[in-house]
């Protein structure tokens, strides 16, 4: 389709003998936020390596906005509108919160290759950084080193990282896990936001916040999709239950 | 989005801390005023040693941009001081000795080599890095050596300094002193601003994180390959200095010991800052003059020195004059 924002064909990828990815083939039209879902190690976070181009996959494509993307590197797939957040956090931890999402800011404002000028003076950089922090509830803690914010907190610098990018897809791997229930809360409205600006995959295991949030559902299982649909019928599948919600069937 | 950010008052940049310019006042001063004891101890050998610690602080600081803001542990750096001495020592054995030909030859040969070197060094990382840098650094000494026609592993003895506008200003051992230093200092602000740039951030963000550098568009090869030009050639403006200050060149300026006790300035002062590579240089210098003076084994005393530093400063010299741990 036309409007497809991502496309998955056939994509498949293997550890040695674990085939961690199984043919997999998946639509997300432009506006969607689509949940990927599936038990611990089905595969949710290699196949995220694969679409941010992290990892490569071994066989199939992946067209990003009209363009194949298979052969690209990260960066090039980030600067495409193509970006991740990761489920282990992956900070700057030694530049103050500010510094890290004004880099990511800088990555989308014209060209790094300037020698002279205090980066971390420009305006309009940390105009915006600020505006990602303030998105997440990091507005107070912008002068603070990276690393001594609280894990919480770098789960919301994580997403502040991809937000200032200004992601056309948004890759979310699990941005909840971990965080408190108050936080979570926050983390759903600010989601919920999101949505009407980018498109979102997101894998999340908090099951109240994926049917609340989602458009479309797929269920992962050992590599392979089991199933995509709207919530309602996700939930009522019989295998989806037996194999995830962990239910008898 | 964009108004919002706009009319926001500029409370989102840290107060400048003045007190950092404490440090590099005090070196630049330092080093400004070192002649003087030329008025109580013998004058050349004064000017002598203090010129060194001078070309080996902007050695260190050309060094300090690869390593302490790139992370990058290159053993070719003694390869590009001695490509610069061997450039400015080849020119003027060829009868061409104005100052300003042999800096651009330095600066030219050396930026050439790090580029090449660079572009191949820099597809691997972590040991693979350190020990290609080191493959290319022993290659560059080799040729050295085996240049007959400029005194192979003899050296080659430069006939004259170098002359500005035909004078022979620089044979004056206190003007040439007053150069080098003027050179630090610019090398020193050069420096300065590259690391705070735009470039410097996403040198010093691969350092510390590349998933993270990627993962928001950046390619860390062309900034890290950029930063190893720019230290190499800052590397041959200081082989530039040193075969003008001693006028003689030798393959002794490219060995690999050489390269290993930049690192060691640079590690020792205090990685990832500038003041911390001058103030090491200056230590490293001095002390092995100092050292050398009572016995040859002086590396004896200085190495333990040296792990107890790395093990109980992680701020590295500096860090123990402020009680600051730099980057
Ligand atoms: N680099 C690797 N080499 C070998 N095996 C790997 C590698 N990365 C992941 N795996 C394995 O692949 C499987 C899928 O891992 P993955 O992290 O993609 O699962 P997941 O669905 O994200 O799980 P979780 O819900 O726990 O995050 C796991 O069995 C894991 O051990
Ligand atoms: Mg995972």
């Amino acid at each position: 389709m036309a409007d497809d924002l991502l496309r998955l064909e056939h994509v498949s990828k293997s550890f040695g003998a674990l085939r961690v990815t199984d043919a997999v083939s998946l639509d997300i039209p432009k506006g969607e936020l689509h949940a990927l879902i599936g038990p611990n190690g089905a595969g949710k976070t290699s196949l995220i390596h694969q679409i941010s181009g992290w990892i490569a996959c071994d066989s199939g494509r992946i067209v990003f906005d009209g363009e194949e993307v298979t052969g690209l590197k990260m960066h090039a797939r980030a600067r495409r509108g193509l970006v991740r957040s990761f489920q282990i956090t992956s900070i700057l931890p030694r530049f103050t919160a500010l510094e890290n999402v004004a880099l990511a800011v800088q990555s989308r404002s014209g060209s790094s290759l300037r020698f002279f000028g205090d980066a971390s003076r420009e305006p309009k950089l940390n105009g915006e950084a600020m505006q990602a922090l303030r998105h997440v509830g990091l507005a107070e803690q912008a002068h603070r080193i990276a690393g001594t914010l609280s894990y919480g907190e770098k789960r919301g610098l994580e997403l502040a990282l991809a937000l200032a990018l200004e992601p056309k897809l948004l890759l979310l791997d699990e941005p909840m896990a971990g965080v408190g229930a108050g936080d979570g809360e926050a983390l759903v409205g600010v989601l919920r936001d999101l949505k009407a600006h980018c498109t979102i995959l997101l894998i999340e295991h908090d099951m109240q916040a994926v049917f609340a949030l989602a458009d479309r559902i797929s269920v992962l299982v050992n590599g392979a999709i089991m199933v995509t649909g709207k919530p309602d019928n996700v939930r009522a599948d019989a295998q989806v239950r037996a194999a995830y919600l962990g239910e008898a069937a | 989005m964009q108004d919002i950010a706009a009319s926001m008052p500029m409370t989102q940049v840290a107060p400048r801390d003045r007190s950092r310019l404490i440090v590099p006042v005090l070196l630049f001063a330092t080093l400004a005023l070192a002649p003087l004891l030329g008025l109580v101890g013998p004058d050349r050998y004064v000017l002598a040693l203090f010129t060194r610690c001078v070309i080996f602080a902007i050695a260190a600081l050309g060094l300090d941009l690869a390593l302490g803001s790139g992370g990058l542990v290159s053993f070719d750096h003694a390869a590009f001081i001695g490509i610069g001495a061997y450039a400015a020592g080849i020119l003027t054995a060829s009868g061409i000795d104005d100052a300003f030909l042999l800096l651009f030859a330095a600066l030219a040969t050396s930026g050439f080599f790090a580029l090449a070197t660079g572009a191949i060094s820099l597809k691997t990382r972590g040991v693979h890095f350190i020990m290609i840098t080191l493959a290319f650094g022993q290659m560059a000494y080799f040729v050295a050596n085996s240049l007959k026609a400029y005194g192979g592993d003899d050296g080659l003895t430069l006939a004259n300094r170098s002359t500005i506008f035909g004078r022979d200003l620089l044979a004056d051992h206190r003007v040439f002193f007053y150069v080098s230093l003027a050179m630090l200092l610019a090398v020193y602000l050069f420096a300065r601003a590259v690391v705070r740039s735009r470039f410097g951030r996403v040198l010093r963000g691969a350092k510390e994180n590349e998933t993270r550098i990627a993962a928001i568009g950046f390619d860390p090869y062309p900034f890290r390959l950029v930063a190893f030009v720019i230290s190499g050639m800052i590397a041959g403006l200081a082989g530039f200095l040193l075969a003008e200050q001693s006028e003689f060149v030798s393959p002794a300026f490219m060995t690999w010991q050489r390269s290993g006790d930049l690192i060691i300035m640079v590690m020792l002062g205090g990685m990832a800052s500038l003041d911390g590579a001058i103030l090491g240089a200056l230590f490293v210098v001095l002390t092995e003059e100092l050292l050398s003076g009572f016995t040859e084994h002086w590396r004896v005393i200085f190495g333990p020195f040296l792990v107890l530093v790395v093990l109980f400063a992680r701020g590295g010299l500096l860090g123990l004059l402020t009680g600051r741990r730099h980057g």
